[in-house]
């Protein structure tokens, strides 16, 4: 492994975030309780995976301007990225959920919009898998990847705010979390750990591709 | 990279038109999918009518709402689904030594919103003879139907390119595809048809409904960008 400077930060936020984030005092919110502790995690992860899935959708499109299987390696490994990063936002929103709302999955205009994004994601998979030729697979997934992205992303965002009945905070005209980080100590916690979280998107992102150009390498022998 | 084709003389526009002239003539031809397409529409309808009158009369809003629009979508994806995959790719070469790329996504979305067009009003007469009629805001619900029925064509034509390119098996991998996509359209659709079912105000769809025509443009303007490339392979 080599230790890049990113790579301890990525390491050294992480750690900081759980310990610090457990530990730390927060504020005292009713029904949140101490659950609000979770937006040190859940936040950070959807953050995340937004980075990513921009950063693969980039990928995509530097593939259709001038193809190459190391564009569509880089592509596909922030997708899968993406789709860990959208999962464990989905777990941990659906734990919160449980604790504040009563439910594990309430039909609100936000959490539709995560299923949704998720689902495109797995049709993008299925699409991948659906090919023999590498590159036609390469290209007409990077469209698809593209397609996506411009036509269903934008709305995730625009969706719950036009439904303006939303629990989720941060529902209404701003996408911060208005009152909850308010307070300062939790920002000393919360943005290492959306640095951190990013950090580690890029790194899964990284093995990964170390990988499948092995693996590309092997088949070419 | 641009397709490396000469540039034709012949403008845009002309282009599109003759190939839509073609889509329609092809159509004509073919017969039996039109009626196919009809005959789905039309017995999904009936379907929904003996399902209902075994409990005496229509269904109560929200159900006549949501069965409309899923018969729809289905409609939809059926009418869609062949654009593509009817061309062999013979077809498909031959076209693009003569035309541009864009001129064939454009004259094909086109066609499908015409197509669907048609299909989403057939569809509300008879929906409305069979399954009654509680609409109270009618210009604004088919206002909606149309903008529902091209931002169908406009979402659906890319995606059933990309399925024809997998082959086999494209139109469950349409679906597959295309329905993730559809489903914030939807939620903007249904949100304003029943507005327009309880003859709410209009300013209170007008956001949904102006959301509803920037996806279409957006939708558009991306098939119109990718679709080079996929057509290049």
């Amino acid at each position: 492994m080599k230790w890049t400077w990113w790579k301890v930060l990525t390491v050294v936020c992480l750690l900081y975030s759980a310990v610090a984030g457990f530990l730390l005092p927060v504020p005292r919110l009713a029904i949140v309780n101490e659950s609000i502790r979770n937006l040190y995690f859940h936040v950070p992860m959807w953050f995340a995976m937004m980075v990513i899935l921009g950063t693969s959708v980039f990928r995509s499109m530097q593939y259709l301007r001038n193809p190459s299987a190391r564009l569509d390696i880089l592509s596909h490994e922030a997708a899968k990225s993406g789709i860990v990063l959208g999962l464990l936002g989905l777990a941990t929103g659906s734990l919160w959920a449980k604790y504040t709302w009563g439910a594990w999955w309430t039909p609100d205009p936000r959490l539709n919009a995560a299923a949704v994004a998720m689902l495109i994601y797995g049709a993008y998979l299925v699409l991948r898998g659906s090919f023999r030729d590498e590159q036609q697979r390469a290209r007409v997934s990077a469209i698809y990847n593209i397609f996506a992205f411009a036509a269903a992303i934008p709305l995730l965002f625009i969706l719950p705010r036009l439904a303006g009945n939303s629990l989720h905070p941060g529902q209404t005209g701003n996408p911060g979390f208005n009152k909850y980080d308010l307070d300062s100590t939790m920002r000393l916690v919360f943005y290492p750990a959306v640095i951190g979280w990013i950090l580690f998107s890029f790194w899964m992102t990284q093995v990964g591709s170390r990988l499948a150009f092995l693996q590309l390498k092997l088949d070419e022998k | 990279m641009r397709p490396e084709t000469e540039p034709p003389s012949v403008p845009l526009l002309r282009e599109i038109s003759t190939l839509l002239a073609k889509d329609f003539r092809l159509e004509w031809r073919q017969r039996a999918a039109l009626g196919g397409l009809l005959l789905y529409v039309g017995s999904t309808v009936f379907v929904c009518f003996l399902s209902f009158s075994l409990r005496g009369g229509t269904p109560p809003p929200p159900a006549w709402n949501a069965l409309l629009w899923v018969i729809l979508l289905f409609a939809a994806l059926n009418a869609v689904a062949k654009g593509f995959m009817q061309e062999s790719p013979g077809q498909r070469l031959y076209y693009y030594t003569l035309v541009r790329p864009q001129a064939v996504i454009l004259a094909k979305i086109l066609y499908n919103a015409l197509l669907l067009t048609a299909v989403a009003l057939l569809g509300l007469f008879l929906y409305t003879v069979f399954l009654g009629n509680p609409i109270q805001d009618a210009p604004l619900f088919v206002a909606n139907l149309l903008l529902g029925a091209v931002g169908f064509a406009t979402t659906l034509t890319l995606v059933s390119g990309i399925a024809a390119k997998a082959g086999g098996n494209g139109a469950t991998l349409m679906a597959i595809l295309g329905f993730p996509l559809m489903v914030p359209m939807l939620l903007l659709l249904i949100k304003v048809s029943k507005n327009a079912l309880d003859g709410l105000d209009r300013g209170v769809s007008q956001q949904s409904l102006l959301t509803l025509l920037a996806l279409n443009m957006l939708v558009g303007a991306v098939s119109y960008l990718l679709f080079p490339f996929l057509w290049r392979g």
